[in-house]
């Protein structure tokens, strides 16, 4: 682990800041917010969750705009794992998927065997995609076998459901730590590496964004197999959503601009895009109003 | 407008360090005396500077703001093909209220830049341009008792070691030559790479070169955009072929030109030795020559055989290779993990054909200044 390739600070947020500010107008501007709802994780990660509140998540994500069939579903609703069987009922067949975190989140500091019958119990009541975290006590200790081994397992108990694995970048300190958490979240299986909980601050930027796409990029040169990505908290706005598609795009390519290979984790974003969408078809603001909060 | 730079380039690096410039030498304008104690600075009369087409409002800046923090009045030349930001530049002068005759732009060619030169009232020549015109400039004024400081070209070497970090390198040495078409005297447009990360290094790059968007320079998404002039491009179209006839294997990414004006495609070339012409001679435009090394002691060989010697790029993660590299390099800038980084307090100048003076920084006063 500590033979992977270095990350150079400077490089790395200079690389960011520049193509935060390329240009996305007009009719790309409207592709990349269709896009960006199809790659939303909405989201919704509270003690205070209850049947209903996920009721009415679920219905937004499945119609985010009321009477406007061209808006998109969501890709899937992100909840704490009691809640699964809530929207696994509201779901339905709408193709939106269920992701459940799981392993004690957000701190991931419980017993592995508690974690793997919370990944089993999250998938038998119904839900399709888990999000854990890995244990970033064990990381910074520099038991990095812990960590894959508890990935491995995490994996195993997950069964189909597909595995993604929060780093917590804003707990790792550095740029060099979130490539070596990377590659050991990707060799133990991951199908996606995620950044955050939403939890700690700083969650998702942009720079520990592009470090994590390109440890992706070396690791399918080496190995083949595609892994996605999901950045997660703080994104809120349009502007913020569509330079992590300008990152995405232009560090792993237009193969990656799917569901099947990225999310945004947003909790408050799908609105803003929603009014900027109807901002470029109607060439002017709408009134926040005209978009239902649930 | 008339460069044919992209106008991101204009927004993010020429109009800021311009006014970074500026700002910078207007902070010294009133305490030269404590910049250089004892020696009573002077200002030494007129200066006549002749400057280039490649950032032509920033070589402006960089002639300009010392010369008239020092208190010297200027006649400055710029480029045939890029008059215009200096007249704008002008304009700016007479709104600011400058008193006349301080600050003079006179446009014109090679004859008006050359009568600027030996007129018998300049005190100091500036140039920054050709060593071929360097050379020329150099051999008219001996004799003559004129001060002169020249910024002619280069060929730099972009050194990567094996440690380095790899995805920094590649935006690095993308910055290095494909930066405003390779337009630049200071460019990276030798890429010498370590043996053992040969391989991946060069696949990242060719990934690379294919995101780059070419075309209409006033769109702010644009990467790379026009060649100056017919003439450089027929030189880069030139130096490209006897690269290809010497034996360099050539990769251009896929990359549609427009039909209008002067365009030529990033380019790169492997399996390229010392010899060839494109490993010597200075392109001046989008054209990579990559070379291997072995050893760090073959790294600086290979970097310092060359007749230029105005900049170098190390990249590597380890602190004491960078200063040990520094100390070998014979270049008058030496980047560490980055290329093509400015600033203001800082001297730039060159070895060798690469010229000499220093521009930037105090250095960049002493020539504007008579002390004793």
């Amino acid at each position: 682990m500590r033979g992977v390739r270095s990350v150079d600070q400077v490089g790395a947020e200079e690389r960011a800041a520049s193509l935060a500010k390329r240009s996305i107008k007009k009719a790309s501007k409207l592709w990349a917010l269709d896009l960006a709802i199809r790659c939303m994780d909405l989201t919704t990660l509270e003690g205070m969750d209850t049947p209903g509140k996920i009721a009415a998540l679920c219905a937004k994500g499945i119609r985010p705009k009321p009477g406007d069939p061209t808006i998109p579903s969501v890709a899937a609703i992100c909840i704490y794992p009691a809640r699964v069987a809530d929207a696994r009922e509201h779901l339905g067949s709408s193709g939106v998927r269920v992701a459940s975190v799981a392993t004690a989140f957000p701190s991931g500091q419980s017993f592995l065997s508690l974690k793997i019958d919370e990944t089993q119990q999250a998938v038998a009541a119904g839900a399709d995609e888990v999000d854990m975290v890995i244990d970033r006590g064990a990381f910074l200790s520099g038991d990095y076998q812990k960590v894959y081994d508890e990935i491995v397992a995490i994996k195993e108990a997950c069964g189909d459901a597909h595995l993604k694995v929060i780093l917590e970048t804003g707990e790792l300190g550095t740029y060099d730590s979130v490539r070596r958490a990377s590659i050991l979240a990707m060799a133990a299986g991951a199908d996606f590496i995620k950044t955050s909980t939403g939890k700690v601050q700083p969650a998702a930027t942009l720079p520990v964004s592009l470090v994590m796409m390109e440890a992706i990029r070396d690791f399918v040169r080496e190995t083949g197999r595609p892994v996605g990505f999901k950045p997660a908290g703080g994104i809120r706005t349009s502007k913020q959503a569509i330079a992590y598609l300008v990152v995405l795009y232009e560090t792993l390519g237009p193969e990656w601009m799917t569901p099947e290979r990225f999310r945004l984790g947003a909790s408050s974003l799908l609105n803003d895009v929603l009014m900027q969408i109807e901002k470029e078809r109607s060439g002017a603001y709408q009134s926040m109003d005209y978009f239902t909060i649930d | 407008m008339d460069g044919g730079k992209p106008i991101k380039e204009s927004r993010d690096v020429d109009i800021p360090l311009s006014a970074a410039h500026f700002f910078y030498y207007a902070g010294w304008a009133d305490k030269l005396e404590w910049a250089f104690p004892n020696v009573k600075p002077r200002p030494i009369g007129v200066a006549g500077q002749v400057i280039p087409w490649n950032f032509p409002l920033l070589m402006l800046a960089w002639k300009i703001a010392p010369a008239l923090a020092a208190g010297n009045t200027v006649v400055l030349k710029p480029a045939e093909t890029t008059p215009l930001s200096a007249l704008l530049f002008a304009d700016i002068c007479m709104q600011a209220e400058l008193p006349d005759g301080v600050v003079n732009i006179l446009t014109g060619a090679g004859k008006t830049g050359s009568l600027v030169v030996s007129h018998p009232a300049v005190r100091k020549v500036a140039f920054t341009g050709s060593t071929e015109v360097g050379k020329l400039i150099q051999r008219s004024l001996a004799g003559t008792g004129k001060r002169l400081t020249l910024e002619l070209g280069g060929k730099a070497a972009n050194i990567v070691f094996e440690d380095a970090p790899l995805d920094a390198a590649v935006e690095g040495i993308v910055n290095g030559i494909y930066f405003n078409q390779g337009h630049v005297c200071c460019a990276g447009s030798r890429l010498l790479v370590q043996e053992s990360i040969f391989e991946p290094l060069l696949e990242k790059l060719k990934i690379r070169l294919g995101t780059l968007r070419l075309g209409d320079p006033l769109d702010k998404n644009t990467d790379i955009g026009a060649i100056n002039s017919k003439a450089q491009l027929e030189k880069i179209a030139g130096l490209v072929e006897s690269g290809v006839e010497e034996g360099a294997e050539l990769f251009q990414p896929e990359c549609k030109l427009p039909e209008r004006g002067y365009w030529f495609p990033p380019t790169l070339f492997t399996n390229v030795s010392q010899s060839y012409r494109i490993a010597r001679e200075e392109i001046f435009g989008p054209v990579l020559s990559v070379l291997t090394f072995r050893t760090p002691d073959e790294a600086v060989e290979k970097a310092n055989n060359t007749p230029y010697g105005l900049s170098a790029g190390v990249w590597t993660d380890k602190g004491s290779r960078i200063l040990w590299m520094a100390e070998r390099m014979r270049a008058g800038v030496v980047w560490a993990n980055t290329f093509n980084r400015f600033d203001p307090t800082s001297p730039f100048g060159g070895y060798k054909e690469s010229g000499y003076g220093r521009e930037g920084g105090l250095h960049g006063l002493l020539p504007y200044l008579e002390l004793s």
